[in-house]
């Protein structure tokens, strides 16, 4: 193997990466956005952002690809949430408490996602996302009609007038932006929100730490191959289960972090789009399905909203109207999933053809003469 | 000197499946550190005799064995394959279960990683201790030292040669503390000769360290060079039982292929052919399981020419390639005319027609009546059976076409059914063949290729398959080529059989041949003669 720099492999391996960064690079200037706003803008959506990204490593080292079923997880953080205001607790303790009363629901959700996965093999991707959906109906069934009616609520302020269900927008500003202002640093100007940070640290060495572990180990063999940890006695459902449950879990805290940074909640919505959000920042980041680092989330949660930040303005200015912008935006994250699921499909044919082209150049006699290969 | 124990003893063990004797009375002894080469040609029973001893559950799924198997003297009798494991006998299968993107050293202590426990254990369990990598190595080290080849511990095995990694499967299973016997299922097959070479080496250097080794092979000069005792099966039976001194490779062959039935062809003598029909040249084919690496013949036109050889060395993929169901490359020429590859309607529209081996998947419209079944190719190719409107714009099936051509086939090959309209998927395999040779002969082919055309039908209805085939030849002149896994059948009906081996054509020789030389072909010991052939 040469160690030589391929110019065109590395685009061709990174080419998702390399079209938002051409692609930022162009509508940064024409934005007109001061680099000191945009800067202090990544700084906060990498601490708001990043948990939830995260959550999607573990099922994709297990070979599920990516978890879209962790919307699982946001839901049960939202629970988390709706309880900690209604008991009134605030700040950072707020924050634990949701946590406490999610970690259960997301256990539970990940449990029962796992089993189904389990049972679509080879789906996972699909089956999350329509799971996604169908817990979604029970979301709303529980927050909507048992809130208040089986569920005690005590908080008037947060129910609907006709005594039961949850309102639509969630004021949480008992528990606002806690985490990132128990520790605020000014570095060269700008708010870095150190505790935040620290969590994101802390998870990124629990990821480390997790890979060299006996069940992390078994993880990596189950994601390149079921059969064979299976014939060495692998436990290969029950892992894959454990994966799903501590994504949903992560993907739990990464949405009770997400909600803490924006100050409220769109009750029935906040968690519909998380899934998407989280995978187009991996893929972006230069993920792909069967392979996702540390580097990639950062990666991808930097481009992905640089892009976010910077498109409308420059809609704005280029067409006189930032609603464009946002149509481009949306355009280039679903385009980025896209390519980047198309890709690996690419990808795979390629190694077809390459191991082809090596049953050819090892098996021709060379004595064998004539005939077109 | 008495001789010591046996370590593992297979007594009259018998199998079938659905009342198919698969095998019958099968006893021989495995002594400690001995080599006992295990040979016989596809469907003799090995890989069902492996089976049972390793518990695997498809056994007890369809009724168990019988007879006893005896380990150190005491009855075994595996539930599942972890159990065998457990009783110290480990297998190294044909294909690699190895996972790729694991260093030699994560593979060879795959689920048996040596660990360091930490407070996580506590709470989570053993699953949370990490992974002691420097432990891990030199477990390792020591299994490939024990094996005595050369293995960098640390490649990743998508990134070794196809040799190192089965070295690398060997040394997982013999890293188990207490692994006594192991089992190799056709180790060298993969293996370059000098891969091979080394690897027969190791299992000499295994012996001698007291490992009792079963090695299945069909490369015969392999087998005399490394066993101590050589058992042949052949159709589920033990048909010899020797010590390998001795033992030729001419001798292993006739008892593998050998019945005892000679093949008289006295038709030979008249048969006449006319000029190059099919001419094949450096074919490849990548087809899962039946690659072909580098395969040329030419075929005369109006003769039946024969493809035979063991499983899994590419005989099937020579058709399946020709008419483009995988991707191949090289040339063939129809009539002087170049076939292009990889597009199956481009072969079929220049005259070729081919019964598939893949009966079900690739032969028949199974929820479709007979008539359709048919007509079928000859309508969607030749544009028989279709009536034209409005200047050809519109085509409308010719049911009254389709329905007399499926009679008459019907008739012909005398097919079993209650109508033409009656299902595909209704019928017995052997009806089947003949809907599908009948299909076939609808397109009224100047070629056609046929494929394990009596693979599990009954023998009434293979007497027929192969008679109706001669008959097809005689009378209308068509060029056959036929591939079977059948020596006797290919030796019965073909004017000359070639044997594929390994992607390669091992050799052609005519139908009255001696049996010991089609053995030795199939068992790839006649490699040089393959190129004057």
């Amino acid at each position: 193997m040469t160690k030589r720099f391929d110019f065109k492999r590395f685009v061709a391996d990174n080419v998702v990466v390399v079209i938002f960064l051409v692609l930022t690079a162009i509508a940064t200037p024409i934005s007109g956005l001061s680099a000191n706003y945009i800067i202090q803008d990544i700084i906060t959506r990498i601490g708001r952002n990043s948990f939830l990204v995260f959550s999607l490593l573990l099922p994709v080292m297990a070979g599920m690809g990516l978890n879209f079923g962790m919307v699982l997880g946001a839901m049960a953080g939202e629970i988390g949430l709706i309880f900690a205001v209604d008991w009134g607790i605030s700040g950072v303790w707020g924050l634990g408490f949701a946590s406490l009363v999610g970690l259960p629901i997301a256990v539970a959700l990940g449990w029962l996602c796992g089993s189904i996965l389990n049972r679509a093999k080879g789906r996972e991707m699909a089956t999350g996302y329509i799971i996604g959906f169908f817990m979604d109906g029970v979301y709303q069934f529980a927050v909507l009609y048992l809130m208040g009616s089986l569920i005690p609520m005590r908080s008037l302020a947060i129910t609907l007038s006709r005594g039961y269900g949850i309102r639509n927008t969630l004021n949480l500003d008992s528990v606002r932006q806690s985490l990132d202002n128990l520790a605020m640093v000014k570095v060269f100007g700008f708010n870095v929100p150190v505790a935040t940070y620290l969590v994101v640290a802390a998870l990124c060495v629990f990821i480390v730490w997790f890979r060299k572990t006996k069940l992390g180990q078994d993880m990596r063999a189950i994601g390149q191959d079921q059969g064979v940890s299976n014939a060495s006695g692998i436990p290969v459902e029950k892992t894959r289960i454990i994966a799903i449950v501590v994504s949903t879990v992560l993907a739990m805290v990464g949405q009770i972090i997400f909600l803490q940074n924006m100050g409220n909640m769109a009750t029935y919505n906040a968690h519909r789009q998380t899934g998407f959000f989280a995978v187009a920042a991996i893929l972006v980041g230069g993920a792909s399905v069967t392979k996702a680092t540390i580097p990639n989330v950062f990666v991808g949660v930097v481009l992905l909203h640089l892009m976010y930040i910077v498109m409308p303005r420059a809609g704005a200015e280029l067409f006189g109207s930032a609603q464009i912008g946002e149509y481009f935006r949306d355009a280039f994250s679903y385009g980025a999933i896209a390519l980047a699921l198309v890709l690996h499909a690419w990808r795979k044919r390629r190694g077809v053809e390459i191991d082809r082209a090596g049953l050819r150049r090892n098996t021709v006699s060379p004595d064998a003469k004539g005939g077109k290969a | 000197m008495p001789k010591p124990p046996p370590l593992l003893s297979l007594q009259h063990i018998s199998k079938s499946f659905y009342g198919n004797p698969v095998l019958e009375d099968v006893s021989f002894d495995v002594g400690p550190g001995e080599i006992v080469g295990l040979v016989g040609e596809n469907g003799a029973g090995k890989t069902t005799l492996m089976r049972i001893l390793f518990g695997m559950p498809v056994i007890a799924e369809t009724g168990g064995y019988g007879g006893r198997i005896e380990l150190d003297g005491a009855q075994v009798s595996f539930k599942t394959p972890f159990d065998a494991l457990d009783a110290g006998i480990g297998m190294v299968h044909q294909e690699f279960s190895l996972i790729p993107g694991f260093s030699t050293t994560e593979n060879i202590v795959l689920n048996r990683e040596p660990m360091k426990a930490n407070a996580a254990c506590e709470v989570f369990g053993d699953r949370m201790s990490v992974l002691d990598r420097t432990t891990m190595r030199s477990v390792a080290e020591k299994a490939i030292e024990r094996l005595g080849v050369k293995l960098d511990p640390e490649t990743l095995v998508s990134e070794m040669p196809v040799g190192h990694k089965q070295f690398t499967e060997i040394a997982r299973e013999i890293n188990r503390e207490n692994v006594r016997l192991l089992v190799l299922d056709e180790p060298t097959a993969v293996l370059t000769e000098s891969e091979a070479e080394i690897l027969l080496e190791a299992l000499r250097r295994l012996a001698a360290q007291g490992i009792s080794i079963i090695f299945i092979s069909h490369r015969l000069h392999e087998i005399t060079k490394v066993a101590d005792t050589i058992v042949v099966l052949r159709d589920g039976k033990v048909v010899k039982e020797a010590p390998s001194e001795g033992t030729s490779v001419r001798d292993i062959a006739a008892w593998m292929v050998g019945r005892s039935v000679e093949a008289k062809r006295p038709d030979l003598a008249t048969r006449s052919f006319g000029e190059e029909a099919l001419r094949v040249e450096r074919l490849w084919v990548d087809m899962p399981g039946e690659s072909v690496r580098d395969v040329s013949f030419s075929v005369r036109s109006g003769e039946i020419f024969g493809i035979g050889g063991l499983a899994g060395q590419g005989k099937l993929g020579v058709p399946n390639g020709i008419m483009g169901l995988y991707a191949g490359g090289g040339s063939v020429t129809l009539h002087g005319k170049s076939v292009p590859l990889n597009d199956p309607k481009a072969a079929l529209a220049m005259g070729m027609a081919f019964v598939s081996e893949d009966r079900r998947g690739v032969g028949l419209l199974l929820d479709e009546s007979l008539e359709w079944n048919i007509g079928f190719t000859a309508m969607q190719i030749r544009g028989d059976y279709l009536k034209r409107y409005l200047g050809g714009l519109l085509k409308l099936r010719d049911e009254a076409g389709l329905r007399k051509l499926a009679e008459e086939y019907i008739e012909l090959l005398s097919i079993k059914c209650t109508s033409p309209k009656q299902f595909a998927k209704e019928l017995s395999g052997g009806n089947q063949q003949k809907i599908c040779l009948a299909k076939a002969f609808a397109m009224q082919p100047d070629l056609l290729f046929v494929s394990e055309p009596t693979r599990g039908i009954d023998v009434g209805a293979k007497e027929l398959v192969l008679k109706s085939l001669r008959h097809y030849n005689r009378d209308n002149g068509t060029t056959i080529v036929m591939v079977s896994s059948e020596l006797e059948e290919l030796r019965s009906i073909c004017d000359r059989v070639a044997i594929v081996d390994e992607g390669r054509i091992a050799g052609i020789l005519p139908p009255d041949a001696d049996i010991a030389d089609f053995g030795l072909l199939m068992a790839g010991e006649v490699k040089e003669e393959a190129a004057h052939a």
